[in-house]
């Protein structure tokens, strides 16, 4: 009888994991997935309609790991270059707790449940877009678009800026000019945010030859885009009032906040070239994300207390 | 005959990993038994 060794590394052919729990759910990206699930709330709750309240839960489930799922194919692919720049050298690829191989199953099973059960459950319109964003952000981007342009995540902004879509036509089975607003709101608010990142990461990005916008076209060049977008998602951030479907209250509030976000784009625009510190850039990311949240919230808050607000009017 | 001896470390991982997947299983089949209970009382199960 031959007893072998389990410790990895030292029999090579055999190579048993030590991954816990832990490490599989940090390859569904849980920081990104909390935004996933919060803006396809947002969706769900602003959607014109009813669903029932499990119903419901299931769809920001199914939506949160689907969005999970292609997180773990991200990594899956990009395990090269993570473990080059500090910020992802520690994900579960990298640092040698996960092998590819699992990441790639892991995802992979994940994508099909995801689709299936919210297909099943709720409805296929919601489930093909839920599988169109898994495939947009896992093959688009990561394998497409990341590596090849510097407008990388201008084009895959697009992937986390659907899930707000799915929820929608979860309740309506359909896609509307309400629901689009919704995207484009994310979509134009991703520059900003992620180019502000590249800014104080710009050498981390060049060392791995992603070709990031700051070291494609430059400091002045990216800056410059980082406020021209930072001016669309204000104005789009307005559109819901404009458009019908939010108070003026709600178009106060997300006109004040988008003030702040193009204030905070001017900041990063004045900012010296070659700054060692970036601390404008680095307000203005950690902005964008309050940003974010923000605007979903009022909007939420905004669909639930007008009609409210209405009702005591006109009891008045 | 061939056989694996574990490292602790290896054995402490797979048995989290059992867990978590007995956990995944046990929520799928109360997931599958509530929507079949909420399709059938809302009217929306296919037949």
């Amino acid at each position: 009888m031959t007893v072998i060794d389990g410790t990895n590394g030292t029999t090579g052919a055999i190579a048993l994991s030590e991954a816990s729990p832990r490490d599989f759910f940090a390859l569904l990206k849980p920081r990104v997935m909390s935004l996933v699930v919060f803006t396809a709330l947002a969706g769900l709750v602003l959607a014109p309609g009813h669903i029932n309240p499990f119903m419901g839960f299931i769809a920001i489930l199914c939506i949160a790991v689907g969005a999970g799922a292609s997180g773990a194919l991200n990594m899956w692919y990009d395990a090269d270059i993570d473990a080059v720049m500090t910020r992802t050298a520690t994900r579960p690829i990298p640092a040698g707790r996960v092998s590819g191989e699992e990441a790639l199953a892991f995802g992979l099973i994940l994508s099909f449940f995801s689709v299936g059960i919210l297909g099943l459950a709720i409805n296929w319109v919601a489930a093909g877009i839920l599988a169109f964003t898994i495939f947009f952000y896992a093959v688009i981007y990561t394998m497409w678009l990341k590596r090849w342009t510097s407008q990388n995540i201008v084009i895959g902004g697009a992937a986390g800026a659907f899930p707000p879509m799915i929820g929608w036509a979860c309740v309506t089975g359909g896609v509307s000019i309400e629901s689009i607003v919704l995207f484009l709101i994310i979509f134009l608010w991703t520059p900003a945010h992620f180019w502000a990142l590249a800014l104080f990461k710009m050498r981390e990005y060049g060392a791995v030859g992603v070709p990031m916008l700051p070291n494609v076209a430059g400091e002045p060049a990216t800056k410059r885009q980082i406020l021209a977008y930072a001016v669309l998602t204000a104005l789009i951030g307005i559109a819901p009032t404009m458009l019908g479907f939010a108070s003026l209250g709600y178009g106060a509030v997300a006109g004040m906040l988008g003030l702040c976000l193009v204030w905070s784009s001017v900041g990063v625009l004045r900012m010296p070239d070659g700054d060692e510190r970036m601390v404008p850039a680095k307000k203005l990311f950690g902005y964008s994300i309050l940003y974010l949240f923000a605007i979903f919230t009022a909007l939420m808050v905004d669909h639930l207390v007008a009609p409210l607000l209405a009702g005591l009017s006109g009891g008045l | 005959m061939e056989t694996v001896t574990l490292t602790e470390k290896q054995k402490k991982s797979r048995r989290g990993r059992n867990i978590a997947l007995g956990v995944v299983l046990a929520g799928l089949v109360v997931i599958f038994y509530v929507i079949t209970v909420v399709k059938f009382t809302t009217g929306t199960m296919p037949l």
